[in-house]
């Protein structure tokens, strides 16, 4: 254990730095949502306050625009499902992996862990070659974007559902065995619920993750009818735009913080068994 | 393993996909790709017209620039993330909780919403060209979106350095303390102390930062097109493939590029799952 974390006096000139960062990367989004509430069509710079850009506008806000709302529904949808399917894959994934011991499984491990490493760009063009190619009986557009998602953001789940596994070790599911369970009652009994903050952390980022994703969405798009909210804002850029882009980008960002909120409760509630939180959870999935 | 299965479905064979049409023929009629799946089929043709031209050619330059966008944004994230991951991880003391929070949310916001702020800002009359004259740095407003490459690399360095950041904190914040101290008690200064003993236990987590930075780096096309309007002179890499596979009929020419860039970068991903997997032996020990 570390005896004082902080011995030797004060860090201003570090502190300085850090809320200067911490300024510097937030700032820009705080007045991008702002300038999503301006009353004119100035990108630039502030203007008086409206919902013109929401719902006021008869032409150019979102509620009056279908492909706006059509992003914002498709991108909500590809999210859900993607975390619905997503964290059980890789629940099954990061249990069978946990037991398997042999040499196969170095490989299945090390498997797992490639599509982490490998650029987005790589991913989309794969998948857009097999699904154009090879599986051409999987209908393009929305069925063909959420196999990307799934299998983009199943790795994450999988290293997450890890080391909650590693941190909670054997001793809990044999105890239940010697106690009479078999083995299904032991997964479900006693696993599971040790396993409830990680579940909830890995449904909190695959969803993130796929709102997030632009280049798989991307390059699997069949046109304006599959198009998500980061593709909307891409290619919304470059035709003179409106706040009408900022105010898309806003509401989909409440939806995420939302999510996560909400996330993040229910983690606070499960979160009874041992110590386990959704920083320790997302830093080791960027590790 | 219905995982293992999915994986090798949708991971493994399209990669193998890539090859195939990077070897493959290309449809006479339709200009469509034509895959070849076997190996002793292959016609190299396509790649060794565009190995030829990213050596010494048009698209070596192409790779150039990537590699010194990268490396300036590289260098930014190193700049910006190594001291606030240090503060944060050692120094903040009561405000760790509140400060952490506040580096873990940019992962919730959107990627591309976080460029279109920046969209907003460099405007010709946006805040930053008024900042900058409001100090007299510049007389003119400066045009920053419209192929300039010190946008590109602010870009990048703003939309990678959360990721740069989280890794290094891990690390930074399981020095052993006592470590640290006592190189203090041996006597050496505290920035001796943090040359000596801090910065060189840190440099596993200041390697895998950087790899995880700079791998979807080398492949990002959009930051810079969407900063820059889509101008050629800020083109990297990944801007070539989409324009071959997407806008062109030349897809054996992008699958090619494909291959390149990813046997280019496999030293960087071998190290990463190696360290990875180390680590995971030793937590599981």
């Amino acid at each position: 254990m570390r005896l004082r974390r902080n011995p030797y006096g004060k860090a201003y000139g570090l502190a300085i730095v850090t809320w200067l960062y911490v300024m510097w990367s937030l700032l820009p989004v705080l007045l991008a949502v702002r300038i999503s509430l301006n009353s004119g069509k100035s990108r630039s710079a502030l203007q008086s306050m409206s919902f013109r850009w929401y719902w006021g506008d008869t032409t150019g806000s979102i509620w009056h625009d279908d492909a706006m709302q059509s992003a914002l529904v498709n991108t909500l949808k590809l999210a859900g499902l993607c975390m619905l399917i997503t964290t059980p894959l890789g629940l099954a994934m990061a249990i069978g992996l946990h037991r398997w011991r042999g040499k196969l499984s170095a490989g299945a491990n090390g498997l797992m862990l490639v599509p982490i490493v490998t650029p987005e760009l790589v991913f989309g063009v794969a998948l857009l070659l097999v699904f154009t190619q090879l599986y051409s009986g999987i209908p393009a557009g929305l069925p063909t974007q959420l196999i990307g998602h799934v299998t983009f953001t199943v790795s994450f789940v999988v290293i997450i559902i890890r080391s909650r596994l590693a941190a909670i070790g054997g001793q809990y599911e044999e105890a239940a065995r010697d106690l009479g369970a078999n083995r299904f009652q032991a997964l479900r009994l006693v696993l599971l619920p040790l396993l409830g903050p990680a579940i909830f952390a890995s449904l909190m980022v695959t969803f993130a993750t796929s709102v997030d994703d632009f280049v798989i969405s991307s390059f699997l798009s069949t046109g304006a009818g599959t198009e998500t909210v980061p593709i909307k804002i891409y290619s919304g850029a470059k035709a003179g735009s409106t706040p009408a882009l900022n105010a898309l980008a806003t509401v989909m960002l409440l939806f995420t913080l939302t999510a996560v909120v909400l996330a993040g409760l229910v983690m606070k509630r499960l979160r009874t068994h041992g110590p386990d939180d959704s920083t320790a959870s997302l830093t080791s999935v960027t590790i | 393993m219905p995982g293992v299965a999915w994986l090798i479905a949708f991971f493994v064979v399209p990669v193998y996909a890539v090859t195939a049409v990077a070897f493959g023929q290309v449809d006479p009629i339709l200009r469509t790709a034509r895959p070849v799946w076997n190996p002793l089929q292959w016609d190299f043709q396509a790649m060794g017209d565009v190995l030829d031209r990213v050596i010494g050619g048009d698209l070596g330059r192409v790779f150039l620039r990537t590699f010194m966008f990268v490396g300036l944004a590289l260098a930014g994230c190193i700049a910006i993330g190594y001291p606030v991951a240090y503060f944060v991880a050692r120094k903040a003391g009561r405000s760790r909780g509140a400060l952490l929070a506040l580096l873990v949310l940019p992962f919730w916001i959107s990627y591309l919403m976080r460029m279109l702020a920046w969209t907003n800002l460099l405007q010709l009359d946006g805040y930053v060209n008024r900042l900058l004259q409001w100090f007299h740095i510049i007389d003119a407003p400066r045009t920053w979106l419209d192929g300039d490459w010190p946008t590109v690399v602010i870009g990048l360095t703003y939309g990678y350095v959360p990721f740069f950041i989280l890794p290094l904190y891990a690390t930074l914040e399981r020095i052993d303390g006592r470590l640290i101290e006592a190189g203090r008690d041996l006597g050496a200064s505290a920035t001796r102390t943090f040359f000596a003993v801090t910065l060189p236990l840190s440099v596993p987590g200041l390697m895998a930062a950087s790899v995880i930075t700079v791998l979807p780096m080398c492949g990002d096309y959009y930051t810079s097109a969407y900063l820059t309007s889509g101008s050629p002179r800020t083109e990297m890499v990944g801007s070539q493939i989409e324009f071959f596979l997407r806008q062109s009929t030349r897809p054996q020419a992008g699958a090619s590029l494909v291959l390149i860039l990813m046997a280019v970068l496999l030293v960087l991903m071998v190290y990463y799952l190696v360290a990875t997997l180390r680590q995971q032996r030793e937590a599981e020990r």
